[in-house]
């Protein structure tokens, strides 16, 4: 099995995946928890270990869905190979105070 | 997979424990001087000192009853000295231990003093330690041990490797018959529906419900948001951006059975199955409240490295952070991060760690136990008098 893997998903469909070891810009591989098969993913920012890669792009206020589920929405567009964080998602469930 | 022979000891209410300990617990702050002084001229004895017990009310106080009572009976306790500042509510406690049949002493330090409590106490401890010594491990079946489950300082590694394996422990502990609690009501936010969705019937779902909207109206009452402490700090760390996502790797370590019953703090489960408990998602109180009711060995999977332990309960620790696992040796009883490189599978890691949980019953101190992690936290509903 792939020892460079550089990211796991944990749903075929997540928007998002997860980085299982410090990833650098370029090509990295991809797989599936619990899945056969691998394919490739363009990182265009370093994704440090368990740190979220987009996997698609994403509109602003557009839900995030890893486990295949909401995870939150994000905070402004993330394009697909992008570090995604509470810099560019933030929780439905508590919002900041003003 | 071999099947271990499991041993334990059955105590005289028939309940299984893995751990053979005579507690010295104190009923209320003020005793933990004499408790500590007990347990300084009896070496082996557990002393349990606390933070409270003194001038609560109502349903605070009930809590710290139903804790300290159901620490003392916990199965994993052989006998209990209690000690209190007044005897009214020592006997309190000690009554309710010795419900269990297990062997009780209580001492109450007014019109006695410290020094004279410390003296008959280590001299009933040290005649306590000597019986429990004659106890001996008898053959117990896997259903009889019953698992508690809690995560901390979560980070992704959690819910791709850490949580996944203890979900399998879960399965399979709950497919022989057996009893697993889980909690946490805070970090269910953004995936109670799916908890909602997996309880047995409407009864349940409406328990465990209420349990979950009286935590949200509590923080929305006070006027806060838990964005500055949920998700924590340690947990953005490790990479997890909102509580949504720290919900669903939670969620990732309960299995995949129906949630048969949703209980009060520190209540002892009364069905088989996997059981809710409403507590807090602090460690220490969490895993303190279901060793109350009654849990024997717990397991905890981490991804940035919190270390609890508990004075009665084996917390077992599991890991999928290669970071966490290579740093943090001396609590890390479980490494699972081959998962993340795609080196074994899920039904592996599985194996692996039922593997430890049968060698941790019957005996092997977990990483916490050995280098002497005894956290001991009691719930605290609002304030005292």
């Amino acid at each position: 099995m792939g020892g460079d893997l550089g990211f796991l998903a944990h749903e075929p469909d997540d928007a998002v995946a997860v980085a299982v070891r410090d990833v650098e810009p370029g090509t990295a591989t991809l797989a599936v928890l619990g899945r056969e098969g691998q394919r490739e993913v363009a990182v265009t920012e370093p994704i440090p270990l368990g740190h979220k890669v987009a996997l698609v792009d994403l509109a602003e206020g557009s839900e995030v869905i890893e486990y295949g589920q909401p995870i939150g929405v994000t905070s402004r567009a993330i394009n697909a190979g992008e570090l995604v964080h509470v810099h560019n998602i933030r929780s439905t469930k508590w919002q900041p105070r003003h | 997979m071999a099947t271990t022979a499991l041993t334990g000891y059955r105590r005289p209410d028939g309940r299984v424990g893995i751990r053979n300990h005579v507690v010295v617990l104190a009923v209320d702050d003020l005793s933990n001087a004499a408790v500590e002084g007990i347990a300084r001229l009896v070496p082996g004895a557990l002393p349990i000192p606390h933070s409270y017990g003194r001038l609560q009310f109502g349903e605070d106080l009930e809590l710290t009853f139903r804790t300290l009572i159901g620490t003392g009976a916990n199965p994993n306790v052989a006998a209990v000295v209690v000690v209190g500042i007044e005897p009214a509510w020592t006997d309190r406690v000690a009554d309710g231990v010795e419900r269990t049949g297990k062997p009780v002493v209580r001492l109450s330090i007014e019109r006695h003093g410290d020094l004279e409590t410390i003296a008959e106490g280590a001299r009933q401890t040290a005649r306590l330690m000597q019986d429990a010594s004659e106890l001996h491990r008898v053959p117990v079946e896997r259903h009889e041990v019953m698992l508690s489950i809690k995560c901390g300082e979560s980070d992704t590694t959690s819910g791709l490797g850490a949580c996944p394996t203890t979900s399998e422990a879960v399965d399979r502990t709950v497919a022989a018959n057996g009893t697993v609690l889980f909690g946490e009501t805070t970090e269910l936010t953004g995936g109670e529906h799916l908890i909602a969705a997996r309880c047995v019937d409407d009864v349940v779902r409406a328990k465990f419900q209420a349990f979950f909207d009286d935590y949200y109206e509590t923080v929305v009452a006070a006027g806060v948001d838990l964005l500055g402490s949920q998700p924590t700090q340690g947990n953005i760390r490790g990479g997890l951006s909102t509580i949504e996502e720290k919900a669903m790797g939670n969620i990732a370590k309960t299995g995949t059975v129906p949630v048969v019953d949703a209980l009060g703090p520190a209540c002892p489960p009364t069905r088989p199955g996997l059981n809710f408990m409403d507590t807090s998602s602090a460690a220490a109180e969490c895993i303190t409240l279901m060793a109350a009711a009654g849990a024997v060995i717990h397991l905890f999977p981490t991804g940035q490295g919190n270390i609890i332990g508990n004075p009665i309960e084996p917390v077992l620790k599991i890991t999928a952070n290669p970071l966490t696992a290579s740093t943090m040796t001396e609590h890390v009883d479980l490494d699972v991060s081959g998962l993340l490189r795609q080196e074994y599978s899920l039904t592996q890691a599985g194996d692996r760690l039922m593997e430890l949980i049968d060698r941790t019953i019957n005996g092997r101190l977990t990483a916490a136990e050995a280098i002497g992690h005894r956290e001991y936290v009691i719930t605290k509903l609002y304030r005292s008098a």
